[in-house]
């Protein structure tokens, strides 16, 4: 039975397949978007707040691309808060609550609204394979969905396993055929895999919650945004609240470890250690008499809380008698107990930068199933790999997305060169080039890409253009600005004696001096709108450091392009480790930039495997 | 890659001949001399001989298998009878085998970097102990070469990258639960480890001296025994000596080792007015060189003061010259004609140059101030920001610069530019 034809068919509906669904539309696909329950589409399963510091990073990526998150997250926030406020601009995050209900309904309508978008109830199967190429997907009531390429988001269908103390069953769908086949077809093409673990607190009924006891955390007085369309919050905006953990709670956790799934050694999955379980934090912090208990409401009109910090795997009554000892939360009712959960993971090594699997060209990847954490990551690889398997199937090149210009393009080549040991979560820290690297400025780096790929609404492209010829023209006024040490103490500012005149520009990298102090010196510098001046001042802050950076760009390039020749014996290099050379032996990187991110390579290594390329191109030479 | 060898003991005259090949193929030169190889690491008699030249000597041979050789490659060591010629004979054997070479100048010592079996601070102390001719040097240089500052280096690269980490923590889970507030930890690390780096470049002036020699400069006006006093120290005589003022135009040395200190005194011109040009360049070469030296034996004589051209400054030795002539008992006194009083002089001399240089640390480069002081210039930054506004971001790009300077000790990174100068300095054979 044939259905009809598309250029691109994504399964699953959660975050990756939301955005990739989005980007393989927007990108001038015919997409299918098939899943179990269309009114699952855009569910949050886990924590109810997108953003923060490295993920705020990622949704404000999004954004510039055009994607949906940022849009949708704007709508549906009932508190926002900028992380990191008293820092730099480079490691601000915008984080905003999410009215859980709110958001999925606001993903289900922005892609109902694509009229390149078919929305599919059903169970993907299997895929239809054309002489040993993919063809589409096949659907449990045997549907023939024909497509050019496929985007597969299933996050944990993957031999997935949800524990609750003793107990262990199926995660997802339970019993059910169809999706094992799937599974199976996947396990068939031999492809590296891994297993990881995470897990869930207990959700709460925040009636039952004495909130007049607790610590309230409100949002910022004044919201930032996630989207760079978005001016302010669109609902009611509630504040969250902190509740903590005593010695009470904490021997109750202690005396029952062995029932813990986690620690009663009925898990073979890694779980990540910068999420740990309340268990994980008992044990390891030992020292620690307390630890935050996050509050935060899933919604306008839902009373379930969301415990952020006491992610368990303990049984149901223990999780219960552990809460119950929190204050605060002496009388609360447990809606749904936490749980962990465990699945295989695919090598994200085995992918290329277009996150498409080269053992079944046409298939690409997504979210979860790469080994990473969070929505925000997920999206982002749903862009990534939306964006491409539209491309493909229309005939256009590769979109590529390089470490030195995103967010996105660090994760991309995190996976796809070094792989995950842990669930992959974004950090500020994993990019060189984080000064660079803003959320702020997300839309100066990737909205003129994005436009080139043709993935952008007028709206947007219109209301960026006039953005950056304000700011163009508010730079070049400050930058035509400029005075002496001398002239510079006469109005306060102390600059060092060199002879040098600073512009205006110059002077906004002292952590001092903002455009409002520059326009007490040039008045005419009043005019500049306060949005721009803000700005044009994160633009500024990083001065030096920005051109040192650029410097490692550039080196990173010349690196990065350094090819390593074929069959190089990394046993015969003795300086190397028995581990690295193993490594470089089973990754065999084309060029030395993706031997750098090999995980555990150190600059020594680095410095060994130059000299030998060294040798090898003298003698060829 | 090419087999290397080379002679690694002096050509000329000797009672042995040491003779090295590095490389894929080291063994099978053996085999082509028709010598089986011996077990690894074992000394073994073996004859040496060539196809077409027949018996060439008789010798000890060493066999150092892959990774457990200086080179970390391949390599066999020849102990050929001394004389030029034996060596020659062997040279030219090898020089006949394909894909080997005569080894450039330091080219086993790039080798052994090159594999990992060495760092760059450890080859330098190896170019320093090649050089050494004192026992400060020797033990100096065996500082380096043991890997003390390497260690350092890394100690300190550890401490960097958990100061990274500490305020990584703070920026990464904002909004998280944290075990404790990292930044005052992170800050007293901080200042610990400028503390260390600061102590480290403060002894390179003393390590570049122990290494190159301290100067030491005998001044005083014209005609006052100056020269009389280095040739005494000399034995002999280096400096033209005469009964005319003026005699010395140049600046003559004396290369002497003082308790295993290199200390070269340096005869100045005599110190006056003068009307003759040439004499004239010659006292504001030697006010120049006097005004560098680490140290100053002013001679008077009488009550003559040391000349216009310099006045006395801290650590300057004076002494009443021509104490021969002078026979009045005074403190102080030393003559370069009878000797009197120069054991006292050394002494002094030796005294206060061992306590300059025990301030000495394994750095002793030009190239290990640049990168200390880097490092510590990086570091001051990160502090100041933490101290000041508070971006912790630009504080952990600091510390990303500190850290980078570090790896330019270690020879990890822009080692290009450092490499070429300092094969360079090594020898052919090392």
């Amino acid at each position: 039975m044939k259905h009809c034809e598309f250029d691109t068919a994504v399964i699953g509906g959660g975050h990756a397949g939301a955005e990739a669904a989005s980007a393989a539309a927007r990108s001038g696909g015919s997409v299918a978007l098939i899943t179990l329950r269309l009114d699952g589409i855009g569910v949050m399963s886990c924590n109810p707040a997108i953003g923060g510091v490295g993920k705020g990073h990622l949704v404000r990526e999004i954004d510039a691309l055009d994607g949906v998150m940022g849009r949708v997250a704007d709508g549906a926030g009932i508190q926002f808060r900028l992380l990191n406020r008293s820092k730099g601009p480079a490691v601000q995050g915008p984080r905003a609550q999410m009215d859980r209900s709110l958001y999925r309904l606001g993903i289900q309508g922005e892609l109902k609204s694509d009229a390149r978008i078919t929305l599919i109830g059903g169970e993907a199967a299997d895929f239809v394979m054309n002489n040993g190429r993919l063809a589409g997907v096949r659907l449990a009531d045997g549907t023939e969905i024909r497509s050019k390429t496929v985007v597969l988001t299933t996050g944990t269908f993957l031999r997935g396993v949800i524990r609750l103390g003793e107990e262990a069953r199926p995660a997802g769908r339970v019993g059910d055929r169809a999706s094992v086949r799937l599974a199976e077809r996947m396990e068939s093409l031999g492809l590296p895999l891994g297993r990881l673990k995470t897990g869930t607190p207990p959700r709460l009924d925040g009636r039952t919650i004495d909130w007049d006891g607790l610590e309230a955390q409100p949002g910022d007085a004044s919201p930032v945004m996630l989207s760079f369309l978005s001016e302010r919050p669109l609902v009611r905006q509630v504040s969250c609240a902190i509740a903590h953990t005593g010695a009470a709670a904490h021997d109750i956790i202690r005396e029952n470890l062995s029932r813990s799934a986690i620690y009663g050694g009925h898990f073979e999955g890694v779980g990540p250690r910068y999420c740990p379980s309340i268990e994980d934090k008992v044990v390891r912090f030992a020292e620690k008499a307390s630890h935050q208990v996050f509050l935060e409401p899933e919604g306008l009109d839902d009373h379930t809380v969301y415990p952020n910090g006491i992610s368990t795997s303990l049984p149901a009554d223990i999780q219960e008698r552990f809460v119950h000892e929190i204050p605060g939360l002496e009388n609360a009712v447990i809606l749904q107990p936490g749980y962990a959960i465990e699945y295989d993971f695919v090598d994200p090594k085995a992918l290329k930068p277009t996150l498409e699997l080269p053992d079944l060209p046409g298939l690409f990847l997504a979210g979860q199933i790469n080994g990473t954490t969070g929505y925000e990551e997920a999206a982002a690889q749903g862009m990534v790999a939306g964006l491409n398997a539209a491309r493909q199937a229309l005939g256009l090149d590769a979109a590529e997305f390089p470490r030195s210009e995103s967010y996105i393009g660090v994760m991309i080549d995190d996976l796809t060169a070094r792989g995950v040991t842990e669930p992959y979560r974004m950090f500020t820290s994993r990019a060189e080039f984080r000064l660079s690297l803003r959320a702020d400025n997300a839309d100066q780096r990737l909205t003129p890409k994005a436009t080139g790929l043709g993935i952008v609404s007028d709206a947007r492209r219109k209301r960026f253009d006039a953005k950056m010829e304000a700011l163009e023209m508010a730079k070049s006024a400050i930058a035509e600005c400029s005075l002496t040490a001398s002239e510079g103490a006469r109005h306060g500012i102390r600059i060092s004696a060199d002879g040098i005149r600073r512009t205006g520009l110059d002077l906004l990298s002292f952590p001092d001096v903002n455009v409002d102090r520059l326009a007490q010196v040039w008045p005419e510098l009043s005019e500049i709108e306060p949005e721009t001046a803000r700005q044009v001042e994160r633009d500024a802050i990083y001065g030096k450091y920005l051109e040192r950076q650029l410097r490692s760009v550039e080196a990173l390039k010349r690196d990065e392009g350094r090819r390593i020749p074929d069959g190089m014996d990394y046993s015969a290099i003795s300086g190397l480790s028995r581990e690295l050379s193993g490594k470089l032996g089973a990754a065999r990187p084309e060029t030395l930039g993706q031997a750098r991110r090999i995980d555990g390579m150190t600059p020594a290594a680095m410095a060994l495997i130059l000299a030998r390329i060294r040798l090898s191109e003298r003698q060829t030479a | 890659m090419d087999t290397i060898y080379a002679l690694s003991t002096v050509r000329g005259r000797a009672g042995l001949s040491v003779l090295r090949i590095s490389g894929q193929d080291a063994g099978s030169a053996l085999a082509h001399l028709g010598a089986p190889v011996p077990p690894p690491r074992r000394a073994a008699l073996r004859d040496l001989v060539s196809p077409g030249a027949g018996r060439l000597d008789q010798a000890i041979v060493i066999h150092f298998p892959e990774g457990s050789s200086f080179t970390g490659e391949e390599t066999v060591e020849l102990q050929l009878h001394g004389g030029i010629a034996t060596a020659d004979a062997v040279l030219r054997e090898l020089s006949s085998l394909p894909g080997f070479r005569l080894a450039k100048p330091g080219e086993f010592s790039l080798r052994a970097l090159q594999s990992g079996r060495m760092n760059l601070t450890e080859i330098e102390g190896l170019s320093d102990l090649v050089n050494a001719e004192t026992e400060a040097q020797r033990r100096q240089a065996r500082r380096l070469l043991d890997g003390e500052l390497a260690e350092k280096a890394l100690r300190w690269r550890r401490s960097l990258l958990r100061c990274s980490a500490l305020l990584e923590a703070v920026m990464e889970f904002a909004d998280e639960d944290l075990p404790h507030d990292s930044v005052p930890e992170a800050l007293a690390l901080m200042t610990r480890l400028r503390r260390g780096l600061e102590e480290e470049l403060a002894g390179i002036s003393a390590g570049e001296r122990i290494r190159d020699g301290f100067e030491v400069a005998i001044i005083g006006a014209p005609n006052v025994g100056k020269s009389t006093l280095l040739n005494r120290l000399a034995g002999r005589e280096a400096a033209l000596t005469s009964e005319f003022a003026g005699t010395t135009r140049d600046i003559v040395e004396v290369r002497m080792d003082l308790d295993g200190l290199p200390v070269t005194f340096l005869d100045t011109a005599g110190i006056r007015e003068s009307k003759d040009p040439v004499e004239r360049l010659g006292v504001e070469r030697a006010v120049k060189r006097a005004g560098e030296a680490d140290m100053r034996i002013v001679l008077v004589e009488g009550s003559t003061q040391a000349g216009s051209g310099t006045a006395l400054r801290d650590g300057d030795i004076v002494l009443q010259a021509k104490a021969d002539l002078h026979p009045d008992g005074r403190q102080g006194a030393v003559s370069g004609r009878t000797g009197e009083g120069v054991r006292e002089m050394l002494e002094c001399v030796t005294r206060e140059l061992s306590r300059r240089a025990a301030a000495a640390g394994a750095a002793s480069r030009e190239r290990h101030r640049e990168a200390l002081s880097a490092s510590i210039k990086s570091l001051n930054g990160a502090i100041t920001e933490i101290e000041g506004a508070g971006r912790h971001e630009i504080a952990v790009e600091e510390i990303r610069q500190a850290t980078r300077d570090l790896e330019f000790l270690l020879g990890e990174v822009d080692i290009e530019h450092v490499l070429d100068d300092l094969f360079s300095s090594l020898c052919i054979g090392k």
